[in-house]
């Protein structure tokens, strides 16, 4: 987990809560409006039919007496009218031609035309809703339209718009609050891993570079962890890669640097110019040899270096083999020693370090060289899923007892005289093992053959 | 002669719209700086010692108390709701299909509190009408005539006794003329809804010889003089207030109306925060001990009046009074009434 120091961190609990508030706030806006809407629209329908009841129960009390219509009035217009109990209200009726036949007064209210039942208006300038509802007369004496307007104002309707809306809100809104109060627990027994980890991570040695325990942990913050101990591993490598370079280091170089001092102040001393030439010859194959493991430390040192930090790509071996003889390093330790390459037509690609294979593969060409007879023959292939750089010589290779601690650091074979540091293979055997891979070496019928064993990668786009 | 006086009475309220309504009697209570004006229907003698009461506990505050009848008080609330006339403070009417009229023209405005919060929903309609008193209409009758005798009870006795004998009670029954009284014709129309017995009550009426006369104080006055033996839906707190032994009063045992008198703040009014202290006072325990006492208000416990739980049927401030004044309902009313009242004055 990387953690940068941002001028204000803010809280992850913090942030997924806001984002549950308003979620829930843009909900709550939408619904309360959709409630409103609805109880609007409920509370209309209802009191409309009240009305539309109350027009009807009027009209049918009308009859026809002396030619004219006479409306007996009920009272259970008036009680259905009542069930909004603090509305005013407004009824008339007219015979044809709108002459005013009764009603509470002769103020002409009409539906606007087109003529729908239900219509909106006043009653002395409070918003109200009438309706009109039309009763056709054919009788000898009367024959005509009696059309009956009731009228109620809003008071009820608003209220019972209102109390739908908060009947329904109500309940949400205690939903909503429990959903927060659910959600803030939520998140915060999700986030109280992290601090677990957070505090193991505080409270350990700074040289403690041993994996974390796992379990307990949810799959995501596994993963972190994961990384992390990989992390540490990759760490604790390097560390003691840096330590075993160190110790190399000061171990292999003090008894050379201590004989080459020895041996120069012998010289300074040898009154002999003959014996004095001779030493100095000494002395320079010393320092030389010297270089040479100076080298070969730096390269291992580098070669596991990279193995943990250089990114692995995928490239092909035939290129390295080619790349390493036609650097032409065989013609400085062992001028005029045949090499030469066998290589396939196809491509063998492997997923690794190409600077590291390099390495490996010049310190198996070297042993070959120092320590085998020419010709020394350079071959990649590949055998079932393993890419292979091979090199031989037609020598018979290091007696079976040696051979089984070659590689190991330090150890040289009866061969390599003082010239060798032993550290050629044991930086083959560190990048085989960087790369999963290993060091084979066999005794073949034409010679000995140290190989490079790495899994190879038919498919390019395999890990 | 009875029919002259009917007649009469009807020319005075067809002429009435174009004449100058005019109180009948006025009254000052109080000296306090803010005259409020309220206009009523109830009898100054009995609603005094309220207002009183009132002005005492107020002395800011001044009441001109104007007594009016019921339609001319209607007249001048309209044309006040019409801007054609100053409006009064307060009204407080007992023709409540009147003032509901009034408030469902827009004509008042509403107050509310703790008072008016307290009240039932058949004595309050929208916050702008609230009805301060309950009265039942009663049968009242001479005591001395019944002496001994069975009174009616109810609606029925009061039937088969004019059926069993009408030549006693021949002239002797008297009621509201509905024509000149408001409440009068409030009665009737709730009676008419209430049940069937209207029909049968006005043909009895009209078999006796029934007098509709006019007003609640006259009535109680020839009952006790022994002219009237029996008045029927007569307001009972009239006769309690009387506290006469020659009055009897009886709630008709099949049901009793109960009338609230009703009060307005008027849209327009003047000093409408004093009628809403003179309302809110109305409505406080003190002043409806008071109406309580003079007989403005049914006794709490039901035991002392006599009346089974089922009988008063309290006529609600509330809309369906409107049909009330409808003009067909009216004419179909007086058409019945004028049918039942006619023969029996022909000689």
């Amino acid at each position: 987990m990387a953690e940068r120091a941002a001028p204000r961190p803010h809280s992850m609990a913090g942030r997924v809560l806001s984002a549950v508030l308003l979620i829930l706030l843009l909900g709550g806006v939408l619904v309360s409006v959709s409630t409103w809407m609805n109880g609007r629209q409920a509370a209309r329908q209802a009191y409309d039919r009240i009305l539309l009841g109350a027009a009807s129960d009027i009209a049918e009390s009308i009859r026809i007496q002396n030619g004219e219509p006479f409306v007996d009035l009920p009272v259970s217009a008036f009680e259905l009218l009542s069930q909004a109990p603090d509305d005013r209200v407004h009824y008339a009726v007219r015979g044809p031609g709108g002459r005013f036949v009764t009603g509470l007064d002769a103020t002409p209210i009409a539906p606007p035309d087109p003529r729908p039942a239900h219509f909106d208006g006043a009653l002395q300038g409070e918003p109200a809703r009438f309706v009109q509802v039309t009763r056709r007369f054919a009788e000898r004496e009367f024959s005509g339209d009696v059309t009956v307007v009731v009228g109620q104002t809003l008071r009820a309707r608003r209220a019972m718009a209102l109390g739908l809306m908060l009947d329904a809100l109500v309940p949400m809104a205690l939903a909503g609050v429990a959903l927060v109060v659910m959600a803030w627990l939520a998140i915060r027994s999700a986030v109280r891993p992290l601090g677990a980890l957070a505090e193991d991570l505080s409270r350990r040695d700074p040289r403690d570079l041993t994996p974390m325990a796992t379990g307990g942990l949810p799959r995501e913050l596994a993963l972190v962890q994961l990384a992390m101990n990989r992390f540490m591993q990759r760490l604790d490598r390097q560390m003691s890669a840096t330590r075993t370079l160190i110790s190399d280091s000061a171990h292999q170089l003090r008894t050379p640097v201590a004989a080459i001092r020895a041996q120069a102040e012998t010289i300074l001393e040898e009154p002999d110019p003959q014996a004095r030439d001779r030493a100095l010859g000494r002395l320079l194959g010393r320092t030389r040899s010297l270089g040479a493991l100076l080298d070969q430390l730096l390269s291992r040192a580098l070669v596991i270096h990279r193995t943990d930090s250089a990114p692995r790509v995928a490239f092909d071996l035939r290129e390295t083999a080619l790349d390493l003889v036609e650097r032409r390093d065989h013609d400085l330790i062992a001028p005029g020693a045949e090499v030469r390459l066998d290589l396939g037509e196809a491509p063998v690609i492997v997923h690794a370090d190409a600077f590291s294979v390099g390495e490996a593969a010049r310190n198996l060409m070297v042993n070959a060289l120092k320590h085998g007879l020419p010709p020394v023959v350079i071959g990649v292939s590949r055998q079932g899923d393993s890419a292979v750089l091979w090199v031989q010589d037609t020598g018979p290779g290091p007696d079976p007892a040696m051979a089984e601690r070659l590689g190991q650091r330090f150890e040289r074979s009866a061969t390599s005289g003082e010239d060798g540091s032993g550290l050629g293979l044991s930086i083959v055997h560190a990048v085989a093992a960087a790369f999963g891979g290993r060091v084979e070496m066999t005794r073949e019928a034409e010679g000995f053959r140290a190989a490079l064993v790495l899994p190879s990668d038919p498919m390019e786009d395999r890990e | 002669m009875r029919a002259m006086a009917l007649r009469l009475a009807l020319a005075l309220i067809a002429l009435l719209p174009g004449a100058a309504p005019a109180q009948e009697a006025v009254a000052s209570f109080g000296a306090g700086a803010t005259r409020m004006v309220l206009r009523s229907t109830t009898d100054i003698a009995i609603i005094a010692p309220v207002i009183e009461r009132f002005v005492e506990r107020n002395p800011d505050l001044s009441v001109s108390y104007e007594q009016w009848g019921s339609n001319d008080l209607f007249d001048d609330s309209r044309a006040a709701c019409d801007g054609r006339r100053a409006p009064a403070d307060a009204v407080f009417s007992s023709a409540a299909h009147q003032m509901v009229w009034l408030v469902n023209a827009a004509c008042a405005q509403s107050h509310v509190s703790a008072a008016t919060g307290a009240l039932p929903p058949t004595r309050r309609w929208r916050d702008e009408l609230w009805g301060i008193t309950e009265e039942p209409a009663a049968i009242v009758y001479n005591t001395a005539a019944f002496a001994g005798q069975d009174v009616p009870h109810d609606r029925f006795a009061l039937l088969d006794l004019m059926r069993a004998d009408p030549d006693l009670l021949r002239g002797r029954i008297a009621t509201y003329d509905i024509a000149a009284s408001g409440l009068g014709y409030l009665f009737a129309h709730a009676d008419s809804l209430e049940a069937t017995t209207f029909g049968a009550m006005l043909e009895a009426f009209a078999r006796v010889g029934a007098v509709a006369t006019c007003c609640s104080a006259e009535i109680i006055e020839g009952v006790a003089e022994g002219r009237f033996l029996i008045a029927y839906n007569v307001l009972g707190s009239y006769v309690a207030n009387r506290q006469s032994q020659a009055v009897g009063i009886i709630l008709p045992e099949d049901y009793t109306l109960v009338l609230s008198r009703s009060y307005m703040i008027p849209r327009g009014a003047a000093h409408p925060e004093a009628a809403r202290r003179l309302l809110d006072f109305l409505l406080s325990d003190e002043a409806q001990r008071i109406l309580e006492r003079i007989g403005l208000l049914l006794p709490r416990d039901g035991a002392e009046t006599g009346l089974l739980p089922s009988a008063p049927r309290a006529i609600a401030l509330a809309p369906p009074l409107l049909v009330a004044l409808d003009g067909h309902a009216r004419r179909r009313l007086f058409g019945l009434w004028e049918d039942a009242f006619r023969p029996a004055q022909l000689p």
